[in-house]
């Protein structure tokens, strides 16, 4: 198969997602234009493309957006140098790894973002109780995965390692740890996509900070057209979020 | 060789027992820096509460008739959302598996869209589906639905294609297909897909409750938050981890111990 021929069997496709989803809201546009679906419960897709500009320009978007960026990168920062030293601690002392990785596992598992009044009532309602719920959501897994790119380095490396005499100080710096950073990086993906959904979460749930609260206030105020358009903001916002934190990871891996 | 396997054996055990007493020692290393803690002063009274309060809060809760009624509407919001998700999920996974050109069209739409936070739908999802329990079972099966799809679709591409021949040349109609070779065939990715579904249709069900409702368990937390009732919020968070670690790790286990026998 010659290359445009390749471009092309994906362009199809691509473009079938592309135009179904305009078709889709042309089609929403039109039931609401006829009357069969109430405009008060969906408003029609090109008011909602109207209110874009009203949010951006009247509900401080770029001051919200900047004010959740901030509190993601609060988390991020915390889950890193926590969550990356809580892994490498684990991986180095068999004994506590064995003792504590399932206990890890189930609060992966917990729904930490549930404790949200408990946070409200230690922290008070700020954007440190948001920070620190994100932080708690997001710790597990890159603590598992620090703990899986250790342990998964490979033996041969190792072997290495001790046929040049290295200290364990070094066995650990010079191999074990840029070893293990591609898994180590995909934990620090994972736990950043988990900050974000509980920052914008628990902003919405708290009514306070950033873009979360923007869609709260717009509810409240019973903006119909304007609440819609929020979230489709926030949603892009996050999507774009998730796709340059891949471009990030893949730039960093190194190749295999 | 039989000599060693025993030493093996035999440190293997020591291990495991010092790895028991370890775990014991934290906790209860954990449990006397709480008790320190509330016995202290140094944190707002209340916040950190004496552990006898909790576990009287405990009893009290798991005591109360109430208290089932709240779990049991909680819990037939989250089947709910999971049947109604979870199956929209499991159909949308299993089309974009078997068609490329339909998983090239729309999963990527499905992958962006999975991790982004659910709750902020709420409010529309108040809007078509009523105060009542409705939109909260829109919200869990709105959040259930994408990992479900995802984990299906990627099952699917998994499945040895011998196995679809064989379907194939028996002429097996698109039902029997799905039933008696997909289904089979992906048990692991769907269970764990459900096991994923299940943990966010709970955080999407529950947040939902937090938010506004007059039952259900994140109706309870709230409530004991604004009559500042800390002992019976840490009872009833308890309660709750355990209950979605224990639901998780025995839909996890469902997974492993069925998986297909690879021939």
């Amino acid at each position: 198969m010659s290359g445009s021929a390749i471009a092309r069997s994906n362009a199809a496709p691509k473009l079938l997602g592309f135009v179904s989803v305009l078709l889709f809201f042309a089609v929403i546009e039109a039931v609401i234009r006829a009357g069969w679906l109430n405009r008060y419960i969906v408003p029609p897709p090109s008011e909602i493309l109207g209110s874009f500009y009203r949010i951006i320009a009247e509900e401080h978007v770029l001051r919200r957006f900047l004010f959740t960026t901030a509190e993601c990168f609060a988390a991020g920062v915390m889950i890193t140098v926590f969550g990356v030293g809580l892994g490498v601690l684990l991986q180095r002392y068999e004994l506590l790894r064995r003792a504590c990785e399932t206990w890890v596992a189930a609060l992966a598992a917990a729904p930490v973002v549930l404790a949200y009044p408990l946070f409200m009532v230690i922290f008070g309602r700020n954007a440190v109780t948001i920070v620190m719920i994100a932080f708690v959501a997001a710790l597990p897994a890159v603590i598992l995965k620090t703990i899986e790119g250790i342990a998964g380095t490979r033996r041969v490396l190792l072997n290495v390692g001790k046929s040049f005499n290295l200290t364990p100080a070094q066995q650990f710096w010079k191999i074990q740890f840029p070893a293990a950073l591609p898994v180590i990086f995909t934990g620090l993906r994972l736990g950043l996509i988990f900050a974000l959904i509980n920052v914008v979460g628990v902003e919405f749930l708290i009514n306070y900070g950033g873009l979360g609260q923007l869609i709260e206030d717009l509810a409240e105020r019973y903006d119909l057209a304007g609440t819609y358009a929020a979230i489709f903001f926030v949603i892009l916002v996050s999507v774009l979020f998730f796709m340059a934190l891949e471009r990030i990871e893949r730039w960093l891996r190194p190749v295999d | 060789m039989a000599e060693t396997g025993r030493l093996t054996q035999s440190s293997r055990r020591s291990l495991m027992g010092s790895v028991g007493l370890l775990r014991i020692a934290l906790i209860l290393a954990l449990l006397v820096i709480w008790e320190g803690l509330s016995r202290s002063g140094l944190l707002y009274r209340d916040v950190v509460p004496s552990l006898i309060a909790i576990a009287h809060a405990l009893f009290d809760l798991l005591g109360h008739r109430a208290y089932y009624f709240h779990l049991g509407v909680t819990a037939g919001e989250i089947a709910l959302a999971l049947a109604v998700g979870g199956g929209l999920g499991l159909a949308v996974g299993i089309l974009l598996g078997a068609n490329r050109f339909l998983a090239k069209a729309y999963e990527s739409f499905l992958y962006y869209l999975g991790p982004t936070p659910k709750i902020i739908f709420f409010p529309v999802m108040i809007m078509w589906f009523g105060v009542d329990v409705q939109s909260k079972i829109a919200l869990g099966a709105l959040s259930c639905f994408f990992p479900v799809a995802l984990s299906v679709a990627a099952g699917m591409r998994q499945i040895d294609k011998v196995l679809i021949r064989v379907g194939k040349s028996f002429r097996a109609k698109t039902w029997q297909m799905v039933t008696k070779v997909y289904l089979p065939a992906m048990r692991q990715p769907v269970i764990n897909g459900l096991r994923l579904g299940f943990g966010v249709a709970l955080i999407g069900t529950l947040l939902a409750e937090t938010k506004l409702s007059n039952k259900g368990i994140g109706f309870l937390i709230v409530n004991a938050y604004s009559t500042f009732d800390m002992p019976r919020m840490y009872a009833m968070l308890i309660v709750l981890f355990a209950l979605a670690i224990a639901v998780n790790a025995l839909i996890g286990r469902l997974g492993g111990l069925h998986s297909i026998r690879k021939s």
